[in-house]
């Protein structure tokens, strides 16, 4: 019933019911901000709010109040103990590509973005940590890790916009998942400024820590409900000296699915293991001209990096994996170029699946990775049983999926159809073991979803978290839960 | 003419086109105008939601709708970075003939400046070969630099003084003189039809000369048909659409198509718009087909050297310095040529290509975008300059004449020795020097000095 009357909602969201208009802000308030922030860093016209009334996800959108640029964390803190004092919902953005609708506005909220608060503050390379604000992109920190041999391995697939506030406060994952972790795996401190406009420091640059709570932990991944980030403390890693790149081809896409578990099984941590379907092939071949085998039912993009003697050995051992599950060939990249070219083509995956039809809804399930064949089998039943045109792509060596539901937003009755499906997957990954999302976060899509896969004592511990922090729930009110 | 449209041309659009895009915002850092601002208005992804907003009937068309969508470059680097294959280019025209039926930008200087131009000059090759015969006279009277010395300038309105240093050199013979309606080589393997163009042909007379030598060095026979018109680029991305296919049969006409193996262009921003008039004209039943083959046929003069194995010079070119390629946006981007140029330089004896960071950064000209938005464009230019120095080059190759006016001007304005030149330029002077022409422009009367 609650999941009906939610889903409900968010399809009163979708983009052909732009009932909402537009209201101006209070004036006062808007005067207010403006001293803060200075007039140029305040934008209210209706031609200037259209493009932040959307992020990254399909179909959901809504005006805001006003969008606002901060520079400084005093601006930060400013405008947040204003939003307080007069209850105003702040949303936080950065680049506006998050997929499950985190930074999509509240009506009448203010959208306060980052992305003119850019400045890489310090790479430390004796601590190997580097220091930037929220809204620098994330292929600016790899660049610059990159200059002075260092790596920072978590990359999105958004990473040549995404700003790393947006990455730590989703948790983003990327390519590299299964051997380098996530976003959370290189936060080493973060400043914070609360609701009451008060700045919080948490961390500092000791490989260990445990004084009192991990705080900085319970931001990581918290989807701007709790506070705004204004400062990323990240950890940096030595430069892998060598890799490897593999295109794995199947006839058959639970081939794929049982290479990536064996190579799991056979104690090998690739640092990519990246799944295509058929649909997904085609369109990526469509956009990156590379020459993949668009005749192929899946392929699998096979990365090992580190000492070359290791990457050798992994590189032979997987390619002998893949050809044991009945892998058609196995090429292996000939230059770093082409093993770039390939990894580039990987990440326009999501994109590229918008050329078969108007409307492109990316979901998230993931499941533990003895289960990856089940998975897979199951989407393609449900694509079947439904009718649906599903393009599945995704991190299969982490076990994180991208089931793609290629449609248009007008056609009701498809969308119906396609609600349906996705509660069936969902219901299907949690009965694996699995999640609801594995990198996109909650937001507004998996809003509905959360209770079911998390359970009702995690909900309610994490609304007790919010009060505390956010007692006047002004902080990205609606996301994640209600 | 574009008055006649009463329709509103974003409402009119398929809607499936605007729907393509998924604001993913892949297109971001691509675009030189929100890298400028970071305000996602000036984004691909943000005009695109404005477009959607007016097709809806969310948003009306107004004043700073205009003015936005005339802040964007129309460069295309969104086209080439969109994964989901948006169609920029027919959102970007459309939004702009919006503009100009709805009329929201019109105020007496403008519309004054746009009839002069847009629909006079650029509509008549005469009037345009008569305006740059004024400008030759005024340049090598000495009035020009008469003029620049006194400071005689300082008495000219803002905005003229502003443009004056953008005036290009004309050229003492236009393409017409140069080059004969039919040229032949010793033996022919292909048959081609030149486009000399409308500012090509007054300022870089000499470009056009330069291709159709290498033509003949490689056994191309080339027509080049007299007056020839505009190609109609500036029309359709200056939103008079109806214009833009005035344009574009006429210069189907002017051609013996079925004849020719290929259209030449050896401008990126004409090429890239040329090869859309099936698009253009594909409603027109008397010149749809015409169209198609037209469109088929038009190649850029680096994209057709290659695919039909250019000869490999064998002369040396004694260079003072390296050579960087800045790659035009409608060459690159529009038309997807980049390897072609680079091809063509590397095949030249003694030239040493550097490459340019961010080579397929746009430089600021974008059309008339340096005269529309000078401010802007001067950030661009500043930015393309700095890259340029970066490279130690001293010759800069480019293929668009926009862009060469723009670098040049960028160039003077600094101080620079650097010179700017058209890939075939280079590639003609090699042949020159291997004697490969000697022979060809022998049995040519209008052989060049």
């Amino acid at each position: 019933m609650v999941l009906n009357s939610i889903l409900r909602e968010i399809s009163k969201l979708a983009a052909f019911s732009w009932i909402v208009t537009i209201l101006p802000m209070n004036a006062s308030t808007l005067e207010k901000i403006s001293t803060i922030l200075g007039a140029e860093n305040v934008l209210t016209k209706k031609e200037d709010l259209i493009p932040y009334s959307f992020d990254g996800t399909a179909v959901l959108n809504q005006y805001p109040g006003c969008v606002v640029f901060a520079s400084t964390r005093a601006q930060v803190s400013e405008i947040l103990a204003l939003a307080n004092t007069e209850k105003i919902p702040v949303v936080t953005r950065g680049s506006g590509t998050g997929l499950s609708g985190g930074s999509i506005p509240v009506s009448e909220c203010i959208v306060l973005c980052t992305v003119k608060f850019n400045q890489v503050l310090e790479v430390d390379t004796k601590n190997l940590t580097m220091m930037v604000e929220p809204g620098v992109i994330t292929l600016k920190i790899a660049e610059e890790a990159d200059k002075v041999g260092l790596f920072y391995p978590p990359d999105p697939g958004s990473m040549k916009i995404s700003t790393i506030g947006g990455n730590v406060a989703e948790n983003s994952g990327g390519l590299r998942g299964l051997k380098y972790g996530v976003t959370r795996d290189y936060v080493m401190g973060l400043e914070v400024v609360l609701p009451t406009g008060e700045i919080i420091w948490m961390g500092n640059k000791c490989v260990k820590d445990v004084a009192g709570y991990s705080l900085k932990d319970i931001f990581i991944g918290s989807e701007g409900t709790l506070g705004v980030i204004t400062k990323v403390l990240l950890k940096l890693i030595p430069k892998p000296q060598t890799k490897k790149t593999m295109l794995a081809v199947f006839n058959r896409m639970d081939q794929a699915a049982e290479t990536v578990s064996a190579i799991i099984e056979n104690k090998i941590i690739p640092c990519t293991l990246e799944f295509l379907d058929n649909i997904t092939i085609r369109c990526v071949e469509d956009y990156a001209k590379i020459g993949l085998p668009v005749n192929a039912e899946a392929i699998l993009l096979m990365e090992t990096d580190g000492h070359p003697a290791a990457v050798d050995d992994e590189a032979r051992k997987m390619t002998q994996i893949a050809q044991s599950r009945g892998a058609q060939e196995v090429i292996l990249a000939k230059d770093t170029d082409e093993a770039n070219r390939l990894t580039a083509a990987r990440r326009t995956a999501f994109s590229a699946l918008a050329r078969m039809r108007p409307t492109t809804i990316l979901e998230d399930a993931t499941v533990p990775r003895s289960e990856l064949s089940k998975m897979v089998n199951f989407i393609q039943d449900i694509a079947k049983r439904y009718n649906l045109q599903i393009g599945t792509f995704g991190h299969m060596g982490d076990g994180n999926l991208h089931p793609t539901f290629l449609t248009d937003e007008k056609d009701h009755e498809e969308m119906e159809k396609i609600e349906k499906a996705m509660v069936e997957i969902f219901h299907y990954a949690v009965k694996l073991g699995g999640t609801i999302t594995g990198e996109h976060g909650v937001g507004l899509a998996k809003k509905p979803f959360l209770e079911d896969a998390v359970g009702e004592l995690n909900v309610r511990v994490m609304k007790h978290l919010k009060a505390a922090f956010d007692p006047n729930n002004i902080l990205n009110p609606g996301k994640m839960f209600d | 003419m574009s008055a006649a449209h009463s329709e509103n041309y974003l409402k009119g659009l398929d809607y499936s086109v605007v729907q393509q895009c998924m604001h993913c915002g892949m297109c971001l850092p691509t675009c030189p105008t929100y890298e400028a601002t970071l305000l996602e208005k000036h984004s691909p992804r943000g005009r695109i939601s404005l477009m959607r907003a007016v097709a809806d009937g969310r948003l009306d068309v107004n004043e700073a709708f205009g003015d936005e969508m005339y802040f964007c470059l129309g460069c295309l680097a969104c086209q080439t970075a969109c994964p989901a294959g948006v169609n920029y280019t027919e959102l970007f025209e459309m939004a702009r003939a919006e503009i100009e039926r709805t009329k929201v930008l019109d105020n007496p200087i403008r519309d004054f400046v746009r009839s002069m131009t847009v629909k006079f000059l650029f509509m008549r090759p005469w009037s345009l070969k008569l305006l740059g015969r004024l400008l030759w006279i005024y340049q090598v009277t000495g009035l020009q630099t008469f003029v620049r010395k006194t400071g005689l300038m300082a008495l000219a309105p803002r905005k003229l003084r502003e443009l004056e240093p953008l005036t290009p050199e004309i050229k003492a013979s236009f393409s017409d003189d140069l080059i004969h309606e039919h040229e032949r080589p010793l033996k022919t393997r292909h048959k081609v039809g030149m486009l000399t163009g409308c500012v090509q042909d007054l300022i870089y007379s000499d470009i056009n000369r330069d291709t159709v030598d290498v033509l003949l060095a490689n056994d191309c026979e080339v027509i080049t048909p007299r007056d020839q018109h505009c190609c109609g680029s500036l029309h359709g991305h200056n939103g008079e659409w109806e214009l833009a296919k005035q344009l574009a049969r006429k210069n189907i006409d002017s051609f013996p198509l079925g004849e020719l193996d290929a259209i030449i262009t050896n401008a990126g921003g004409c090429g890239s718009h040329l090869k859309h008039y099936d698009h253009l004209l594909e409603d027109d039943p008397a010149y749809a087909e015409k169209a198609k083959e037209w469109s088929r046929k038009v190649k850029d003069i680096s994209e057709w050297l290659v695919e039909i194995d250019l000869r490999i010079p064998h002369a040396s070119l004694d260079l003072d310095g390296p050579v960087t390629y800045h790659e035009s946006c409608h060459l690159c981007h529009g038309q997807k040529i980049t390897a072609q140029p680079r091809k063509l330089l590397k095949s030249i004896p003694g030239l040493e290509l550097k490459e340019l960071p961010e080579s397929n950064w746009c430089c600021g000209s974008a059309g008339v975008y340096n005269i529309t938005q000078p401010e802007m464009s001067a950030k661009l230019l500043e930015r393309k300059l700095r890259h340029i120095e970066s490279t130690g080059a001293t010759i800069v190759a480019s293929g668009n004449p926009g862009c060469n006016v723009q670098l040049s001007a960028g160039m003077r304005k600094c101080g620079k020795e650097t010179k700017i030149m058209h890939p075939v330029s280079l590639l003609a002077e090699a042949y020159r020097r291997g004697n490969y022409l000697t022979e060809t422009l022998s049995r040519n009367p209008l052989s060049k000095k």
